[in-house]
């Protein structure tokens, strides 16, 4: 029991710092069209993001390792439930990853106008389309025994929407800190502008979505069986808030960090609202995955978490290391790209 | 329309195209790691040159091998559901640590080395590079473990409905992972190898950057020369190991239909899998095949009857595909060793040159035909012996929804291989940048 317990809350966890650290990024690239006017501007935005993103998505195949390695049964269900969904999401990362890489190797006006679309799509889409799947997870999906009985337009119901909307705008908000923090000149006001903006709409839909759940999910049971809990969401209200009080003082590390925080909270408002389900049925309780009916055996476990104590740390100290290399300004005398 | 069929098209479609520039990956990091480390050490620029000229081209390729990458991990719980709950316990967790052990590093670092010139010393900067080839490796062998666990599986029992880990260690070190790791591992190298070469060998026959390319083809041609020959040695151990995990697909490997005792080798067969017998046998070495899978004259081998019909991989694939694969292995090995006696006067072998250039796709389809061997030589098993490939595929997913992600693969990875390969030609023709002028 506690080895599943640990196991659905690192899966949480792994899930979460994906969400801050490719959350930027696909902020960044969803902004790019809007705020890069120059190709001086877009170069900057790219190589804003371009020594990390790369690092950063593979918190995306490591939540996806684990969730094969540790609950089997979930990672079969979920993804082949969400096939359409997660195909999409992979197309949009493919093309996404290689423009970064091919963008800047033709000096060509219409050249350029292809990948500069195709960093847009390819990073609203995922963001977008994360959103709908999570929203869709609190929710339930309709699969019994049998399998999964919707389509992927039946993903698309208002509180999946509203998901995507939300994990849209918290990415938007994510990468508009960013630029604040990494950029300078015109570029920089446009990216302070655009974080202020974007700021009242991630309320909104913060505040609508907090009482959409109530409504859709089953979310707050665990809340109010344990109403100590509720101080997560406070907290990711409390982040949120302190983006604006630290924009207004601009200071954009602060405000970017307390972004990063209220992504990570938000994520855990879901998370600790499932435990112990990792992939609820609409059709039944029978029917629901949790973290007990859909683990892997002890001793994987086990030798995952092993594996797991003895590495993370050292993938964070070099990620680490990685962003300190890069703090700072981009500079626009080193334009690899 | 069979969600089967279609899965399976669409895996090897996944997997083959990921698998056209992971090698490259694999052995490029070395030599390029290999030629920072001597301009780190001498300052020389014709090695900063270098490292430019061939970085750029390892990181157009490494682009491609990871976005083709991340795709295959969700495809066993997209298309594979069944499989991925019966295995997950394994396979599962071997992709984790991939994951986490190897594929963060090389993901960080390459971050790191495309933007980090100026903010590290050319002796971190080269370490760097040291480190993503390390990962690179890594990653393969975790990567190879998960492939020879379906292939040889070992370290676990069957409780609960699935497949659960008994033994981690036997898992990790069996003999069939170091063997396939070994293989695969060399395959890249040897790629790597003639790809230096043939694009050296383009710049040398029109005698442009001499200096550069000189010294690329001469790294290249060692590296190449020794994991040809180690290749077609560890590459015999692999296929007589066999005769012990798969006998079938030793079997379907050799066209061998009778369990005889010595068993008999054909240098030439054209096998007929619907009358359970060879149309053409050409060249017979009485016991040649015992030899080769037992090492001795006279051991029995185990013929293809001895399995019943819907227990054989297609034969005459699998057997066209390995035949194939060895001849080249054994070509790349003569080719490497002509150019050790050349390897001072190239310039004026033109037409050894000219055929390097002209050998720089055979690793490739080598390569492509190590897989065929491999993954429909273990037909029809998903995991050998223990689960079928037909009852691994989801239940839940429709003809019509993985007939448009296929098309959805085949568009996009057409296209984007079609961009690849334009860019790194258009790269390599270009040739390098004189380091000392513009940067």
């Amino acid at each position: 029991m506690i080895l599943e317990t640990i196991w659905f809350f690192l899966w949480g966890l792994l899930w979460a710092v994906f969400f801050m650290t490719d959350g930027f990024d696909f902020g960044v690239g969803t902004l790019y069209p809007f705020l890069g006017k120059t190709d001086t501007d877009r170069r900057v935005m790219i190589n804003s993001v371009g020594p990390l993103w790369d690092g950063n998505e593979v918190w995306l195949i490591t939540a996806g390792g684990v969730t094969f390695a540790a609950f089997p049964l979930v990672y079969a269900t979920m993804f082949s439930s969400l096939y359409s969904a997660l195909m999409l999401i992979l197309f949009a990362l493919i093309i996404r990853g290689v423009s970064f890489e091919f963008r800047g190797k033709i000096d060509h006006p219409l050249w350029k106008k292809v990948w500069d679309t195709a960093i847009f799509v390819g990073s609203a889409a995922p963001a977008v389309l994360f959103g709908v799947a999570f929203a869709n997870i609190f929710r339930g999906l309709p699969f019994d025994s049998q399998g999964y009985h919707g389509t992927l337009l039946s993903l698309l119901n208002p509180y999946g929407l509203l998901g995507g909307g939300l994990f849209l705008c918290l990415f938007l908000q994510h990468g508009a800190l960013w630029l604040c923090l990494k950029t300078t000149g015109p570029l920089h006001d446009r990216a302070v502008s655009a974080a202020n903006t974007i700021w009242y709409g991630l309320l909104l839909l913060a505040v609508i979505f907090l009482i959409a759940s109530a409504m859709a999910t089953t979310l707050y049971d665990n809340y109010l069986a344990r109403p100590v809990l509720f101080l997560v969401p406070a907290a990711a209200v409390a982040a949120l808030l302190g983006i604006k009080v630290l924009l207004k003082k601009e200071a954009w590390a602060g405000a970017w960090f307390s972004s990063a925080l209220t992504i990570v909270l938000c994520t855990f408002f879901g998370i600790i609202g499932l435990f112990p389900k990792l992939f609820p049925s609409s059709l039944g309780e029978q029917y629901h995955l949790t973290a007990y009916n859909a683990a892997s055996s002890p001793l994987t476990l086990k030798i995952m978490l092993t594996v797991v104590v003895l590495v993370i740390p050292v993938v964070i100290a070099y990620q680490i290391w990685a962003y300190l290399l890069f703090r700072g300004k981009v500079a626009e005398g080193d334009l690899e790209y | 329309m069979d969600p089967l069929i279609l899965s399976r098209l669409q895996f090897a479609a996944a997997t083959m195209f990921h698998f056209i520039f992971v090698p490259l990956t694999l052995g490029l990091a070395l030599l390029v790691a290999w030629m920072e480390t001597c301009y780190a050490r001498t300052g020389d620029k014709v090695w900063l040159s270098m490292t430019r000229f061939w970085g750029k081209l390892f990181l157009i390729n490494f682009a491609l091998g990871v976005v083709t990458g991340i795709t295959l991990e969700f495809q066993f719980g997209t298309n594979w559901s069944r499989y991925s709950a019966f295995v997950g316990d394994i396979f599962g967790s071997l992709l984790a640590i991939e994951a986490s052990v190897a594929f963060f590093l090389e993901s960080i670092l390459i971050g790191v080395w495309i933007f980090g010139w100026k903010k590290l010393s050319p002796r971190a900067h080269a370490a760097v590079m040291w480190l993503v080839a390390l990962a690179g490796t890594f990653s393969a062998i975790w990567i190879l473990i998960a492939n020879a666990w379906m292939q040889h599986p070992v370290g676990y029992v069957i409780r609960n409905g699935r497949a659960e880990l008994a033994d981690f260690s036997a898992i990790v070190f069996q003999r069939f992972a170091v063997l396939e790791f070994l293989h695969t591992v060399s395959a890249a190298y040897i790629l790597s190898a003639f790809f230096v070469m043939g694009i050296s060998a383009w710049h040398l026959l029109k005698k442009q950057h001499v200096e550069v390319f000189t010294r690329s083809f001469r790294i290249a041609l060692m590296f190449g020369l020794v994991f040809s020959f180690f290749e077609v040695i560890e590459g015999h151990m692999h296929g007589a190991d066999l005769a012990h995990t798969q006998p079938a697909k030793l079997a379907a490997l050799d066209a061998h239909w009778e369990t005889s005792a010595p068993a008999p080798l054909y240098l030439f067969a054209l096998p007929d899998d619907k009358n359970e017998r060879n149309l053409i046998e050409i060249g017979k070495i009485p016991w040649g095949l015992s030899l080769m899978a037992f090492h001795d004259f006279s051991s029995e081998v185990k013929g293809l009857k001895e399995f019943p019909r819907e227990e054989r991989p297609p034969v005459l694939l699998v057997y066209t595909a390995f035949k194939l694969m060895v001849g080249l292995g054994f070509y790349f090995c003569l080719a490497t060793l002509v150019g050790l006696f050349l390897r001072h006067r190239l310039l004026e072998n033109r037409w050894y040159l000219l055929i390097m250039l002209l050998s720089l796709p055979l690793p490739y389809i080598a390569v492509q035909l190590g897989w065929i061997v491999a993954e429909v030589g273990r037909q029809p098993w998903i995991v050998y012996g223990i689960m079928k490939t037909s009852q691994a595929v989801s239940p839940v997913i429709s003809g019509g929804q993985v007939m448009a992600s296929l098309t959805g693969f085949v568009l996009v990875y057409g296209l984007l291989g079609a961009v690849g390969l334009f860019l790194m030609a258009r790269h390599a023709i270009n040739g390098p940048v004189e380091e000392g002028g513009e940067k």
